[in-house]
């Protein structure tokens, strides 16, 4: 089983990422449990998503401790960090997180900016590509779930599946595991 | 198939597929998915949606609908269902079949939009005036939400009366692969021969709740309370997980009873022998599953909710004849906060078990 945290602003793909997670868990018959937290929220605010992927039924939705963290911004991981499972890892932007931050052996700091070359809306999907390994998803089920997430919006398909794929080498050539 | 749904978008299509033809609601959060769902697939199945000016307009319209013989539905949230108070009485008292789906949120008053189980007792107890009782079923997953959703049509035309979904804002909110039961054909549903629908002259067929004789109105009342009592017989349903053995018994329904399965492995885990009674349906309540594990291993039963010491009392009334006394003690979190497995787990571990939910 994995419990999952993505946390971040509004506006950064923080739901989508945790629905992407979801979508890929279900396209491998595994079970899972997507919680969004939700509210007044807009963008600019704080946004989190609670994922669980199992291959047993999902007990809680709800997280005590997640086996990986996403945290798009400071806050995030003051509020997540601490509750870190033992053995668990967590995922910054290397371009926006403090140095003392990414130096932690369970920081995985990923370049997202220039994984995207430069298209912040992708973010998120190169994170999901980074990602994959921790998860034990498979490419083809992210890559479906990129689809389906972005069914309504066919025009930004290539690009973030393109986004996926440079996560998905950039954690094989750093050897992320 | 199964498609990973949000809770309430689970609870509208299972609606559609059980023949609902007829929505009326009115916006609220967390159960906007409910109306806007409806809002476009009651067009595509050829029913009808219907943005009411309030909840009180919306339940009367499902009393209009449901009274003319249509499956029909209005959903809301813990303010919004106060509002509806009035309505469910009458259409107890008439006897109209409907379903009412409550998606809680914290309060009292306008309180919060977070989830939350405090009404509890309006759902259970009767929340409008005058003796009448729902089926009150509290789904604990997506796909129970789809489940629960598409039986209550068929239970409350069975009783000609009405059935409550009592979710909360987090079951509403939340996503899980789901299959939607089969859906009927509305055309094979049994017709219903009392329904106030015109009929060009015949017998005349009246939808009423106003009974001016005493004794009229109290034999209503009898055929009323045997139909509670036939719901008492035939529609209790609860889960029981890891029980068997358990010392410690948690008791909780709804999204509560997931995040307590997760406590009981934990607690398992540390060598407490820990269960979780989950009632499914909160009327008619198990009392006689509670007491049964009273009288088996179980001494102490902790009541996990989202209000103030409401679910406990029902426990209590189970243990009520119990020989052996068991300990009884509550964990809750409320205004709109949600307790994590490892909050409920520490509880028990701490040996320190209240009856009061402030610390």
């Amino acid at each position: 089983m994995k419990q999952i945290i993505v946390s971040g602003f509004g506006g950064q793909g923080v739901l989508s990422l945790g629905l992407m997670l979801s979508y890929a868990a279900m396209k491998e018959n595994r079970n899972t449990s997507f919680l969004p937290s939700y509210g007044p929220e807009m963008r600019g605010g704080t946004a989190n998503c609670s994922v669980v992927i199992s291959n047993k039924e999902v007990a809680s939705p709800v997280i005590s401790r997640p086996d990986l963290l996403v945290a798009f911004n400071e806050p995030s991981l003051v509020r997540f960090l601490p509750a870190l499972n033992e053995g668990g890892r967590f995922f910054v932007d290397s371009e926006t997180a403090k140095k003392e931050v990414i130096s932690r052996k369970d920081a995985v700091a990923v370049p997202l900016d220039k994984l995207c070359g430069n298209n912040k809306k992708g973010h998120n999907i190169a994170m999901l590509g980074v990602m994959l390994g921790f998860t034990g998803l498979k490419l083809e089920s992210a890559e479906y779930a990129v689809q389906y997430v972005f069914k309504n919006k066919p025009q930004f398909i290539e690009a973030n599946i393109a986004c996926l794929h440079a996560g998905v080498d950039y954690a094989l050539k750093a050897g992320l595991k | 198939m199964k498609q990973l749904l949000k809770g309430n978008e689970a609870v509208a299509e299972a609606a559609i597929a059980a023949g609902c033809r007829c929505f009326f609601g009115y916006p609220i959060t967390p159960q906007n998915e409910i109306p806007e769902y409806m809002s476009w697939r009651m067009k595509e199945v050829g029913g009808h949606f219907v943005q009411a000016e309030s909840e009180v307009s919306a339940i009367n319209m499902v009393y209009g609908a449901g009274g003319a013989g249509a499956r029909a539905m209005t959903s809301s949230s813990s303010p919004g269902v106060s509002l509806k108070q009035e309505g469910i009485s009458y259409i107890a008292g008439a006897e109209v079949p409907c379903v009412i789906v409550n998606m809680m949120r914290a309060g009292p008053g306008l309180g919060g939009i977070q989830p939350s189980q405090s009404d509890y007792f309006q759902a259970t107890k009767g929340g409008g005036h005058g003796d009448y009782r729902m089926l009150v079923y509290a789904p604990s997953s997506v796909q129970e939400a789809a489940d629960l959703t598409y039986k209550a049509f068929f239970r409350a035309d069975y009783y000609r009366n009405p059935v409550m979904i009592l979710g909360d804002g987090m079951l509403g909110q939340m996503m899980e692969p789901a299959q939607i039961p089969e859906a009927v054909d509305v055309n094979s549903l049994p017709k219903k021969s009392w329904a106030a629908k015109g009929n060009n002259g015949g017998k005349q067929r009246v939808i009423n709740s106003i009974f001016m004789n005493p004794d009229t109105l109290e034999a209503h009342n009898a055929h009323l309370t045997e139909k509670y009592e036939e719901m008492k017989k035939l529609d209790t349903m609860f889960e029981h997980y890891r029980t068997d053995d358990a010392e410690v018994v948690l008791v909780a329904y709804g999204i509560v009873a997931r995040i307590c399965k997760a406590a009981v492995d934990m607690l398992r885990e540390s060598g407490i022998k820990a269960g979780l009674f989950r009632p499914i349906t909160l009327f008619p309540f198990p009392y006689g599953e509670i007491a049964k594990l009273s009288d088996g291993a179980a001494k102490t039963f902790v009541s996990v909710e989202l209000s103030c010491g409401q679910l406990i009392e029902d426990v209590k009334l189970g243990l009520f004849d119990s020989k052996n006394r068991p300990e009884v003690g509550i964990f809750a979190r409320v205004g709109g906060n949600v307790m994590k497995p490892e909050d409920v787990a520490e509880y028990i571990k701490s040996g320190r078990i209240t009856q009061s939910w402030i610390k």
